[in-house]
């Protein structure tokens, strides 16, 4: 590590003392660089190496020292056996289906209040805008178990009457999770954001041409947003793809269980079958790295945002 | 921003009719958002309170007991052992982690072929779910037959059974988070470090000063805004661990990973005990606002000084 803090610092500071010989010296800045780089990269990676190598390998590969780092013979009887003894085909499912629902309507109030507190005139604002800024502080931990108390207590659904009783609410259901988060402040304050930066006047000209609001939304100002968009979806689709508590809290049933729940259980449950459980966790892990690999100017752009933000 | 709509409602061009249509508009936008605001965010809030003066156990009991919850709190030796597990957790977490993505940043920050490949490579980890990292992290520890100690063995090291002992569960949690979140921190650098004028370090540079001058008197003061960022953020994602938790370690060996999280979710899920797990939850509340306050200060005192 030591070296690498000298070696980013500065660039040409050997003109002085190597003033001779500068090629020779960049030469082995330049090595030192990639030689440390592909170490630290190494140590990144090693991780992934060691659980993709491990769901391929026989269990009497992997119960072997030393480390066998290349195995012997390749073999999918992992990724049969995490797939049959639990339905992970059903959970990688409901996550996907939980992810996508969360994407499409974050997107949709994202923008859509994003647009309004951006470039609509209207009484309270502002007002309103700082008091969702403000919420973005109040830690998760407040609300959970509230949160469940409401979701219980929804009138007229899962067999609850007017005022909220005698049923499940919505607890156990897949509404469950979609509708706390169907519209996050982030989506909100990040489109807003956006919004800022694109010119009105094309707004005025559309009201003089007698268009009405929501087309000059959704026509003109919202497909300018979509590198936005984009950003924004990838970020939500992460979150609720990896999210973990607040599923297991709303879902009981075993068939509505998300891949992390599911993932979790299977570890808790088959604690010694390594080799089914790292099938599993790179199954829950691919999507995102798909994501990501298809996307990834739209991700670095994101947590840059996040970090001007502060 | 009140002045701005006292504005508009005397300004006569645009006409009044117009305007009104607008703001009905905008307030039907907001609709949804706000709507969902007041259920999921502004209700649970308020509840929060209240429900930490009763006795409230989903089935039967919803009885106001005054402070009874908060004094049983004070007495609650699990419930602070957890605060010192997640302190002890955030004094070594959070100097390695800010220290790394810096030295990451740096690293990278500089226009070579293969630089943006080795960022990707970086940031890959923070990619991985807490459940999928820390199930891949239960076979990397694994006492015997683990990567990890598979490789402190080729050195001549016996690796300590890293999940199951008191003195390394932690260390074990801390070690798989750094790895997964040293990535994106990287990135939140580099964009701070691009934001640094490259005149400050030309002069300084013309006044002599080493590279690790440079670092020390322009690079980290300059970063300061980011660092603070970073660092309340990990200090509050700290506080409010549990997901490693509860998947590495189960919160063991005897309650050395529990986590306050882990602790009000035990309390409120399992035991049923709402009433007492809402007390829980508005003290940890209490306890995040207060460390961002401090950091805050801290961070603006030292800004003094230099």
């Amino acid at each position: 590590m030591s070296t690498a803090t000298g070696k980013g610092a500065g660039l040409p500071s050997g003109k002085t003392k190597n003033a001779p010989n500068p090629a020779a010296r960049k030469l082995v800045n330049g090595l030192a660089f990639y030689i440390v780089g592909i170490l630290i990269a190494i140590v990144m990676f090693l991780p992934f190496y060691w659980s993709v190598m491990t769901s391929f390998k026989p269990d009497e590969d992997m119960f072997s020292m030393p480390i066998r780092w290349i195995p012997t013979s390749f073999t999918l009887e992992h990724y049969v056996k995490a797939f049959t003894t639990v339905p992970f085909g059903l959970y990688f499912w409901n996550s996907f289906f939980l992810a996508a629902t969360g994407v499409v309507l974050n997107l949709f109030f994202g923008s859509l209040s994003g647009y309004a507190f951006a470039k609509l005139k209207f009484k309270g604002n502002s007002a309103m805008f700082r008091v969702l800024l403000a919420a973005m502080m109040v830690p998760g931990i407040v609300t959970m178990i509230p949160s469940v108390y409401v979701l219980r207590h929804i009138p007229l659904m899962g067999g609850n009457d007017l005022f909220g009783d005698g049923g499940m609410g919505l607890m156990n259901s897949f509404w469950g999770i979609i509708l706390p988060g169907a519209s996050g402040t982030f989506a909100v304050f990040f489109m807003r954001q956006f919004f800022l930066t694109l010119p009105s006047d094309m707004m005025e000209m559309a009201r003089i041409e007698g268009c009405g609001e929501f087309r000059i939304f959704w026509n003109i100002y919202l497909p300018l947003t979509k590198p936005a968009l984009a950003t924004l979806g990838i970020f939500t689709f992460q979150a609720g793809w990896n999210s973990f508590l607040w599923p297991m809290i709303v879902l009981n049933d075993p068939n509505k269980a998300t891949i992390q729940m599911g993932l979790q259980a299977f570890s808790f449950n088959f604690q010694t079958d390594y080799g089914p459980m790292m099938a599993g966790a790179l199954v829950a892990i691919l999507p995102i790295l798909i994501l990501f690999l298809a996307l990834q100017r739209y991700f670095i752009q994101g947590i840059a945002f996040s970090g001007i933000k502060g | 921003m009140i002045s701005a709509g006292k504005l508009e409602k005397s300004r006569p061009s645009a006409g009044t009719g117009l305007g009104r249509h607008q703001a009905r508009m905008g307030y039907l936008f907001i609709l949804p958002t706000m709507l969902l605001f007041a259920v999921f965010m502004v209700i649970p809030v308020v509840m929060a309170l209240y429900l930490s003066f009763t006795n409230y156990d989903v089935l039967s009991k919803n009885d106001w007991i005054g402070l009874a919850n908060y004094s049983r709190l004070l007495q609650d030796n699990l419930y602070w052992q957890t605060f010192l597990n997640v302190g002890f957790y955030a004094i070594v977490f959070v100097p390695l982690n800010l220290l790394i993505s810096l030295l990451l940043a740096v690293l990278l920050n500089r226009a070579a072929r293969g630089v943006k490949v080795l960022r990707t490579f970086y940031y890959l980890p923070t990619l991985t779910s807490a459940v999928a990292a820390a199930t891949v992290w239960l076979w990397l520890l694994h006492p015997e037959y683990g990567m990890v100690n598979g490789i402190l063995s080729t050195f001549g090291i016996v690796g300590p059974a890293w999940t199951s002992q008191t003195e390394t569960a932690m260390i074990a949690i801390i070690m798989m988070t750094l790895w997964q979140s040293v990535g994106s921190n990287m990135i939140i650098y580099l964009a701070g470090l691009q934001g640094i004028p490259d005149y400050l370090y030309e002069s300084a540079r013309l006044d002599g000063a080493s590279r690790f001058d440079c670092l020390r008197y322009i690079t980290w003061p300059q970063l300061r805004p980011t660092t603070f960022l970073v660092s309340t953020m990990s200090i509050i994602g700290a506080l409010q661990l549990f997901d490693q938790a509860f998947v590495l370690t189960q919160g063991g060996p005897a309650n050395a990973t529990k986590t306050p999280v882990y602790l009000i979710y035990q309390q409120g899920f399992n035991q049923l005990q709402m009433g007492y797990a809402s007390a829980q939850a508005f003290v940890l509340a209490m306890a995040i606002l207060i460390f961002s306050l401090i950091s805050m200060r801290l961070n603006r005192s030292e800004e003094s000084i230099l």
